[in-house]
């Protein structure tokens, strides 16, 4: 369906801190789900919630290590156009690989 | 990996998140993963955006499943709820020889109204449970359930539209879109003789109602046999092409190793590493015991559970109590047709103290039966391994 015809609310994300994204869609409830305290956790925050709720990250650790994180951050980047700048996709890496690889 | 408990300690902090539409989600009691979209029960959450919602076991139970239980799964975040009175369906494409348009009364006025009763499945339910594990929504064994469904077939629609003779492929498209404009839209396709199948549908009602909002009101489609992704929700346009449709949502995605597995192959979308995911292996679930449970010595306990598959039919049913040594036929209960799943039942031996370890094989009438082993593939598809569940009788 084209982006003319949508209807659900958008939602301006007005006290975003360095680095989140202006606009964003949002489920009720899915403020509850919190990444991990770590650095770079505000970026992948900013990043992620633009196109999904957080807990997809959590929930997939288990199938994750830095390669996997690595082609998951180019998918979202090349195949679903995440604005996601080299530099940023680098500290995205890092932060996910850090507190989301359980991959054993 | 973060537990339930870290998740939800405290609010987002940092940043403000506002409700969309208050009580359209909620969450439920923190001891569980169980959250209410609106007009659902509470369903197993496995992410709320874009919103995928999984049947708790005891809901699969039933010959068919609730409305209300029925698994959610979505991948893009703008759902419009769609107005049935301003709803249209638009059929066009280059094979199309008299592009139509019809609103939803036109639609259920102007073809046969049919119904058929169909399992639907997500290509990847169970793909939590995939050693190793692979990444993805992390399914358990409720992204399915059964239901009536009714509505018109699509061949009739197609046909008013004129199917010319170089149709390859039929695109469907529905209301969801993505958030960013980069990102594909959710467009599936089905080869040209699936979608002229008699049992493809174009379906409005679900177990007799209309279709709830996140099961793809007004209309979706529903194609008995094959995975949940080509039952497109919200229908609003049908294109029929003289060519292979090259929309992400075939060519990347939804692809299983060409060759790995049995069933109905996608030609004109398949090279000769991948291709399409499509019918339904044979499977079954036990949904009267998790592992775990225990049994009274000398009560009477059955266990029971469904068994489907790609719309051969299930033609029996084995249970076996000694680790595969030896496998004895469970009763099937009433036959739905051949897309739906079959209940079957088993009495359990409660006779002897101690632990009972019960495996479920499933077979169809194609002669094909649940395997021990699970066929390795990148995404998590085809789950159909035997199952078994380890009770306590004490």
């Amino acid at each position: 369906m084209k982006a003319a015809r949508r209807r659900a609310p958008l939602l301006l994300l007005s006290l975003a801190p360095a680095g989140a994204c202006g606009l964003l869609w949002a489920a009720a409830g899915e403020e509850a789900v919190r990444l991990k305290d770590a650095p770079g956790r505000d970026l992948t925050t900013g990043r992620c919630i633009l196109c999904h709720s957080l807990e997809y990250i959590p929930s997939n650790a288990p199938a994750m290590n830095r390669a996997a994180w690595q082609k998951s951050i180019q998918k979202m980047k090349e195949r679903f156009g995440a604005p996601i700048t080299d530099e940023e996709a680098k500290q995205i890496l890092d932060y996910l690989d850090g507190s989301y690889s359980g991959k054993s | 990996m973060v537990t339930r408990r870290e998740l939800l300690l405290g609010t987002a902090g940092g940043w403000l998140l506002q409700r969309v539409r208050a009580g359209e989600a909620a969450l439920s009691d923190a001891a569980d993963t169980l959250t209410a979209l609106a007009g659902k029960k509470p369903l197993i959450r496995r992410a709320f955006r874009p919103p995928n919602f999984e049947t708790p076991l005891a809901d699969l139970a039933a010959p068919f499943t609730r409305n209300d239980a029925f698994f959610v799964r979505y991948h893009l975040a703008v759902i419009p709820r769609v107005d049935p009175g301003t709803w249209r369906l638009q059929i066009a494409g280059a094979s199309a020889q008299h592009p139509l348009t019809l609103s939803l009364r036109e639609l259920r006025s102007g073809f046969e109204q049919v119904s058929v009763a169909a399992v639907n499945q997500c290509a990847g339910n169970r793909r939590g449970l995939f050693t190793p594990r692979v990444p993805g929504v992390q399914w358990g064994s409720g992204a399915m359930g059964n239901a009536l469904w009714r509505g018109v077939r699509l061949r009739d629609v197609l046909h008013r539209a004129g199917v010319a003779p170089d149709a390859l492929e039929v695109v469907f498209d529905g209301a969801d879109s993505p958030i960013l404009p980069a990102t594909p839209d959710f467009l599936k396709s089905l080869p040209v003789e699936r979608a002229l199948d008699e049992n493809t549908l174009i379906a409005f009602e679900m177990n007799g109602q209309p279709l709830p909002h996140w099961n793809g009101a007004p209309a979706r489609l529903v194609v008995p046999g094959w995975v949940g992704t080509y039952w497109v929700k919200h229908l609003t346009a049908i294109r029929i092409e003289p060519k292979a449709f090259d929309g992400f949502w075939m060519k990347a995605a939804y692809r299983v190793p060409t060759g790995a597995f049995p069933g109905s192959r996608f030609t004109t979308q398949e090279n000769a590493e991948t291709t399409p995911v499509t019918e339904l292996m044979v499977n079954s679930l036990i949904t009267s015991h998790v592992s775990g449970a225990r049994l009274r010595r000398g009560e009477r306990a059955e266990l029971a559970g469904q068994a489907w598959d790609g719309g051969a039919g299930i033609e029996g049913v084995e249970v076996s109590a000694d680790r595969g040594q030896s496998w004895r036929d469970a009763a099937l209960q009433r036959d739905l047709g051949r897309f739906a799943w079959r209940g079957f039942r088993f009495a359990l031996d409660t006779s002897r103290a101690g632990p009972l370890e019960m495996a479920v094989r499933a077979r169809s009438r194609g002669g094909a039966k649940q395997p021990d082993t699970l066929t390795p593939n990148p995404s998590g598809y085809h789950d159909n391994i035997v199952q078994s569940v380890s009770l306590e009788v004490g």
